[in-house]
């Protein structure tokens, strides 16, 4: 077993990049997330000889990144809503230039300058693709600190292994929490690159060109089907949820992240009180677990989602339930969070006939 | 880029193509595709520069480029290195990104005015600021050529542009640039120069500042930015002789070629 | 064994370590563990909070809409908090900081002296351990040698010269509850 320790959800996170071997991190403060720029400006480059870069704006730190990226490192950045939408024109040239690389998400309340306070309205951003082109980042939902520590290893994991971004999404609410988490050991920074990445002209007439510029469109096209096929790959290969109760579960509750430990909490309070409510919570909101909503939608009399925001999950939901059964929202906006007892209440009247 | 010329083959006569006879030849650092720019335009001058003395330096395999958005975003189709496209601007973070990881390297980026001194103003202040061990080659042709001639940054006043279509007004539109100048100031700049390639002289003058730059890259002795005053015959709309008569005459005196700061101490 | 419970008061007070402490211990003991600062519902009112779950059992949601045990330490917490108490649960205030004390007949009150504690040990700042100390003797989540223990853990190098200290007004605390009349 790895070393156990009680950490904030960013300080976990900024950890497990240095464990990770993480090359690069090139980053921008913001509220609720600058705990990490600052344990890593404090930890990573004495431990691990990782540079960590204060970027003059997030529209510098992700270009940062594709460039290092570009050389077949591996590096990351993080921040919150706002600064994610800034990022999203850099985000769209790593996809299309298939370098792999880590964004991290800390969500907060929105629109505009917002709250600073959790939230969970980035979910359209995040998993159907935010920036222009037809591309996807590999979407991770941790719903707890140890989920942010696993997910930096996995995120790293993913993106190498099908050269693609992959982001994590968390919110407000994770980055500060504490919790017990099991670090996992230090991993050795890499000593060998992929052939694509710029280092150098190699020996010989072997050169490497990142690029994301395809100008004439059939050309483009045939970049766009490879992203397509292998977008198809991971959602073969690559969806991860988790389930409990649903055996014999009536209703069900879902929610990713935040709003799946309420929606969990939520249905607690139901098998309580005898009602036979079970739990699906995506891992990946992107590839999304359409197959496991489908299997229980002719099995149970409702669904139940719960959000921090207006209702963006859900829609992904009712896709893969195709009308088979009724699928009832519960979110609040705006930083603020719904508590399980106004879950349960909302169940009982849409549900339960208000008993 | 607003036309691309198709390239022609000439038959080649075996009896004149002989090595003894040969006056002039591309450096083996450039591939064999032919330059997509328009005749005429200064960006083919520069590149082949640039690839002279990689060649000459032998950094082939030690250099890695950058070229953003700009006429210049296919210079990795010519230059024969490894080379990274930016997004519009993003050039010197894309190239910080680069350097960071590879501090062994030598790390270049490729830019026009609009990229370096518009929309990517912040990212050059400041990777200039840091003092980042990167040499900024800059392209400054008074427009955008890419998107067909629209004011830039570097546009003199009065000059006309397809978005000063009555000449640049000051008063509304903002006096013409010199970053260069403004750059210097910093204390992690060591070298910028203002060059040309309008004439025979000043083309072997820019070839200097390349070789000069990359030397004191090679040293570490961090940001440097070579500005070479070029033209745009196209969008300028004028011949490739009147482009370089009108650098003469408007752009030098309002742009001055010479070193602006050198780690010598001007 | 589950105990949610929320620590409240100004901030300064040394809210939120309170309950990082707790938490710290109940992980010294094995237990699941989840400590969060003012975020969700009640964040607003002028006070710092931390909700703080132990439990044996992995535990569900951090946010949550009824505590097992209230600790105030101003009079804006007991205001706010009274009404959040599960019925049998315990609340936990500062006698000397406070005007109107709960009146809930259905749950256990502990009006105790914190201040006046802290006080007597010369030291206004250890008053979060005192009431810690009360917490643990009326709730007994975790252990006593375990709360030390994550003091000492929590607490950087340079400050252990204040454990002593510490240590009494934990005790302090613990004897306000046991002693309560
Ligand atoms: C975000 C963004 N905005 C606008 C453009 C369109 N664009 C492409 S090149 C260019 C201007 C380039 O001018 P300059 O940097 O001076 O280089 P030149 O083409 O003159 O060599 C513009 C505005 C873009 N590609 N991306
Ligand atoms: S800068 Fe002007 S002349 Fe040169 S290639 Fe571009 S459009 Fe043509």
């Amino acid at each position: 077993m790895g070393e156990i320790k009680l950490m904030k959800g960013n300080e976990a996170l900024s950890e497990a990049l240095i464990r990770a071997g993480c090359d690069g991190y090139f980053g921008y403060p913001i509220t609720p997330q600058s705990e990490v720029i600052e344990y890593l400006s404090r930890e990573a480059n004495a431990r691990t000889g990782m540079v960590v870069l204060q970027a003059e704006s997030e529209v510098a730190s992700i270009n940062m990144v594709y460039g290092a990226a570009g050389t077949g490192r591996r590096v990351c950045t993080t921040s919150s809503s706002p600064g994610i939408s800034l990022m999203q024109e850099g985000i769209s040239y790593i996809a299309s230039a298939e370098l792999p690389c880590l964004v991290v998400n800390i969500v907060r309340g929105g629109p505009g300058l917002g709250t600073i306070q959790p939230s969970q309205a980035d979910y359209f951003q995040a998993t159907k693709g935010g920036g222009h082109g037809d591309y996807h980042m590999i979407v991770l939902a941790p719903y707890n600190v140890q989920e942010m520590v696993d997910h930096v290893k996995l995120g790293f994991e993913l993106g190498e292994k099908y050269r693609t971004p992959v982001m994590i999404l968390g919110d407000g609410a994770l980055g500060q929490m504490m919790e017990k988490v099991e670090l996992f050991e230090q991993m050795p920074r890499k000593t060998e690159f992929p052939d694509w990445a710029t280092t150098g002209k190699k020996e010989g007439i072997h050169r490497s060109i990142i690029t994301s510029l395809f100008i004439q469109p059939e050309v483009m096209e045939q970049v766009n089907l490879r992203l397509q096929a292998k977008y198809r790959e991971i959602e073969k290969n690559e969806v991860l949820y988790q389930t409990i109760n649903c055996e014999d579960a009536d209703y069900i509750f879902t929610g990713f992240g935040l709003g799946s430990r309420i929606a969990m909490k939520a249905m607690e309070m139901a098998r309580e009180k005898g009602h036979k409510v079970g739990l699906i919570r995506p891992i990946t909101v992107y590839p999304f677990p359409y197959d496991i909503y489908k299997e229980f939608a002719g099995k149970v009399k409702g669904i139940l989602d719960i959000e921090m925001n207006a209702g963006q999950m859900v829609e992904d939901v009712r896709l893969a339930v195709e009308g088979k059964t009724q699928v009832e929202f519960y979110g609040r906006m705006g930083g603020m969070i719904a508590g399980p007892d106004e879950v349960y209440e909302y169940f009982e009247e849409k549900f339960l006939g208000g008993k | 880029m607003s036309t691309i010329p198709n390239f022609i083959e000439i038959p080649v006569n075996p009896e004149i193509a002989q090595k003894e006879f040969e006056v002039y030849s591309k450096p083996s650092t450039l591939t064999d595709k032919p330059f997509h720019y328009c005749p005429g335009c200064g960006h083919s001058t520069v590149h082949k520069l640039l690839m002279e003395v990689v060649e000459e330096m032998g950094i082939q395999g030690d250099i890695v480029g950058v070229a953003p958005v700009g006429c210049s975003v296919f210079a990795y189709d010519y230059l024969d290195i490894d080379m990274q496209q930016a997004a519009h601007g993003r050039a010197l973070a894309v190239a910080t990104g680069i350097r960071r990881m590879l501090p062994d390297k030598l790390v270049f980026t490729y830019q026009g005015d609009g990229d370096l001194a518009a929309i990517g103003t912040a990212e050059t202040l400041h990777a200039a600021n840091r003092g980042e061990n990167i040499l900024t080659i800059f392209i400054n042709n008074a427009v955008y050529g890419m998107t067909s001639g629209q004011m830039a940054p570097t546009t003199l006043e009065k000059m006309v542009t397809t978005t000063s279509p009555f000449g640049r007004d000051v008063s509304t539109q903002g006096y013409p640039l010199k970053i260069s100048e403004l750059l210097a100031m910093l204390p992690g700049v060591t070298y910028v120069t203002r060059q040309s390639v309008h004439t025979t002289a000043n083309v072997r003058k820019t070839k200097k500042a390349l070789r000069k730059a990359i030397e004191l890259q090679q040293e570490g002795k961090g940001f440097c930015l070579v500005e070479v005053v070029s033209n745009c015959p196209s969008n300028w709309k004028m011949t490739p002789l009147q482009s370089q008569q009108f650098i003469q005459e408007k752009m030098i005196p309002f742009y001055p070629l010479g070193d602006i700061k050198t780690p010598e101490g001007k | 064994m589950t105990e949610e419970s929320i620590f409240a008061g100004f901030g300064g007070q040394g809210i939120l370590s309170m309950g990082m402490i707790l938490a710290y211990a109940g992980m010294i003991e094995g237990k699941e563990v989840c400590w969060m600062p003012s975020y969700g519902p009640e964040m607003r009112g002028g006070t710092a909070n931390a909700t703080t779950i132990i439990s044996d059992k992995s535990i569900s949601s951090p946010i949550i809409s009824r505590f097992d045990t209230v600790v105030a330490l101003n009079q804006p917490s007991v205001d706010k908090f009274e009404s959040k108490i599960k019925p049998g649960g315990t609340i936990i205030y500062d006698a000397s900081n406070i005007i109107n004390p709960p009146t809930r007949d259905d749950i256990t009150i502990f009006g105790v002296a914190g201040s006046e504690a802290a006080i007597n040990l010369k030291n206004m700042r250890v008053l979060n351990i005192v009431i810690l100390g009360s917490f643990i003797a009326a709730r007994k989540t975790v252990t006593p040698e375990a709360i030390m223990k994550a003091l000492a853990s929590v607490l950087p190098e340079r400050y252990h010269h204040l454990l002593p200290v510490n240590q009494k007004a934990f005790e302090a605390g613990m004897e306000l509850v046991i002693n309560y009349k």
